[in-house]
């Protein structure tokens, strides 16, 4: 943009970069330098310390003072002022750490969303306000300058890179490994193995799941009860036309790892509605009972729609056919939802026939 | 990106500034305030004459759709036997009388009084039982617990009525309303009957001690303050993404182009621009 532009373009390949990083102070004015051919301005060109001599091209530092210092001293203070407010924000968040209590009495839920915020708020303006400081400063009271900076070359010096070569090949020849396979076989034989060794250890990361997601806790008279409220359920008491609910194997309803499972839900119908292929000797009294998790990725699926007859999982709107077997009538399921055998106790309530006869929930591997 | 360029300037700035700060504070304003809620019930009754306004009114204003018997027709179902508190949902929702015939029925101000209502409801329950308008006894929240009716909320409701009531889609245009303006009585009614495509949660099945803890639940979430200041609707992370992204990169962008912007005194300045 400025003269500082076109005195970089004109310098040569083999210029050596400065020994200087941008940013830091210039070399003391006046030890090793020169004027350079081109001066002016506030002190113009000057010669950095380099191998290149007094031959090699002359390079322009950047100004030492800003161009208009009044504008500058009052960017100075804002600056500053943004970088105290930094520095407060930072207590600030020290202080709400400590002030609110997120595990003291009350709302807890609501402390600990404010704490949070204050939290977040604090850091936030902490981190925010460095950088504005550090732009207002680079943009507003350093000289508006810009300066090139040349990509330095990656590789080593040809002689660097010979004389590495030949230590090798000296090294190589001197060791004999060429000469002897046999200590060079036995060498990879001893060192594979080794590598290999840890591979071992990752059985150790856990038990293998076995047949574990091929069964459910249900079992042949294992009663239905509510979720969370934990009541069994006759015929009787689930007796309304479009009543849904979720149920759970009694004596697993604290138990998260298989209610993940074996979490199911009955549906009760008019008479007549369910068809084939639901299995009817499966049902009780127009009570029907599914697996929730859905065969797509294991969701809730557990929007019921008693007009249609639809089960939904909210994930990706698998949708499933209630009256029809949970039939997928739209969307990614690839299997309808397995369906519990049930029937009723000696007591009247309701139990599982047995467990399911498939596998609940997603795809895997080894489900065939 | 020229375009972009040639508009950056510092005026822009300032109003992004200042749009920043009016954020901010309301922010730290909705931090320090905080919403609350509250919602009451009333109880009712039902004698003879009342049946008879009752038939009445449903003469006028249900019995073109529902018949002239409530037996019902190709445009309305029977409500014989639909039960008083099927009545008294619809009706105090503005659901019914229906304005127009869409998927869904939408909530609207109540076409009748809380009497007239009284009067249809004890006119329908007199046709033949069905659920009664639970009493101010039943749908009080009084003593509730709120943890259970969270349990059974997420297990039964939430996966339509989204975890903080807030609503959501169905099938064919159906949705699941969002639960914030119903009152306690109302979402009692809705769990005992089962408007539209909502499935029935009967008092033996879920208790009415149960139903009690939902409605806490439902009634408490709505009273939960909004710390960050915008609920964005509470449908979840979805919107809180997209809120982020959008208002993140926005933030980002502007941020960019200060750091990268020309100053104005290398434009008009004693450096020349020769490019």
């Amino acid at each position: 943009m400025s003269d500082n532009d076109s005195d970089l373009e004109n310098t040569p390949e083999e210029r050596q970069p400065p020994h200087r990083v941008i940013g830091t102070p210039p070399p003391a004015r006046g030890l090793l330098t020169e004027p350079g051919p081109s001066g002016e301005g506030d002190g113009g060109g000057i010669e950095p310390y380099g191998p290149g001599g007094p031959g090699a091209p002359e390079l322009r530092e950047l100004p030492a003072d800003p161009p208009n210092p009044v504008s500058a001293r009052n960017w100075e203070r804002v600056a500053a002022a943004v970088f105290l407010i930094s520095a407060l924000a930072s207590v600030g968040f020290v202080a709400a750490y400590v002030g609110l209590e997120v595990h003291d009495r009350g709302d807890v839920v609501d402390a600990a969303l404010r704490s949070n915020l204050a939290l977040g708020s604090a850091m936030s303006l902490a981190f925010l306000a460095v950088g504005v400081g550090m732009v207002i400063w680079v943009r507003s009271i350093m000289p508006p300058v810009e300066l090139t900076e040349e990509r330095h070359p990656l590789a080593s010096t040809p002689e660097d890179r010979a004389a590495f070569a030949e230590t090798f090949v000296e090294g190589a020849e001197a060791s004999q490994i060429t000469k002897r396979p046999l200590l060079r076989r036995t060498l990879i034989a001893a060192t594979v193995p080794v590598a290999l060794a840890p591979l071992v250890l990752l059985r150790d990361l856990g038990p293998l799941p076995g047949t574990t997601l091929r069964h459910t806790a249900w079992k042949k008279g294992t009663r239905l009860l509510v979720y969370a409220s934990n009541q069994p359920i006759t015929p009787a008491d689930f007796d309304s036309e479009g009543g849904m609910i979720t149920v759970v194997p009694e004596g697993y309803q604290d138990n998260d790892e298989e209610l993940a499972k074996s979490t199911s839900i009955i549906i009760k119908m008019a008479p007549g509605q369910l068809q084939a292929p639901t299995n009817l000797n499966w049902t009780v009294d127009n009570i029907v009972a599914y697996s929730k998790i859905c065969t797509h990725v294991g969701c809730p699926a557990a929007l019921y729609e008693q007009t249609t007859h639809r089960i939904l999982c909210p994930c990706h709107q698998s949708t499933f056919d209630a009256t029809k077997g949970a039939q997928v009538i739209f969307g990614p399921a690839p299997r309808p939802l397995p369906q519990l055998p049930i029937t009723t106790n000696a007591q009247g309530y309701l139990v599982a026939q047995s467990d399911f006869h498939e596998p609940v929930g997603p795809s895997f591997w080894e489900r065939g | 990106m020229r375009w972009i360029t040639a508009r950056r300037r510092r005026p822009l700035f300032g109003y992004a500034a200042v749009l920043l700060a009016l954020v901010a504070v309301g922010m730290l304003y909705a931090a320090v305030t905080g919403l609350g809620g509250s919602s009451a019930s009333a109880g009712s009754g039902s004698s003879s004459p009342l049946i008879t306004q009752g038939k009445n009114l449903f003469a006028v204003s249900c019995a073109s759709c529902h018949g002239e018997y409530a037996q019902g027709t190709e445009r309305g179902p029977s409500l014989i036997g639909a039960g008083a508190a099927a009545v008294d949902f619809q009706l105090s929702t503005g659901r019914m009388p229906l304005k127009e015939t869409n998927a869904e029925a939408a909530r609207k101000p109540p076409v009748y009084t809380q009497q007239e209502i009284y009067a249809i409801a004890a006119y329908v329950a007199s046709l033949g039982g069905g659920p009664a308008i639970p009493s101010g006894q039943q749908d009080s929240t009084a003593g509730a617990d709120t943890g259970l009716g969270q349990s059974l909320f997420n297990a039964n409701c939430a996966q339509c009525h989204n975890y903080a009531g807030a609503g959501g889609a169905l099938t064919d245009g159906k949705y699941a309303p969002p639960l914030t303006q119903a009152t306690n009585r109302q979402i009692y009614e809705a769990m005992l009957t089962g408007p539209e495509a909502m499935p029935v949660f009967n008092n033996s099945t879920l208790t009415p001690a149960d139903k009690r803890d939902i409605i806490a639940y439902v009634t408490q979430t709505r009273a939960e303050a909004n710390p960050g200041g915008f609920s964005l609707g509470r449908i979840g992370p979805t919107t809180e993404g997209l809120v982020a992204w959008l208002g993140g990169i926005g933030a980002l962008v502007l941020a960019a182009m200060w750091i990268t912007a020309k100053r104005r005194e290398e434009r008009t300045g004693e450096i020349t621009d020769n490019r």
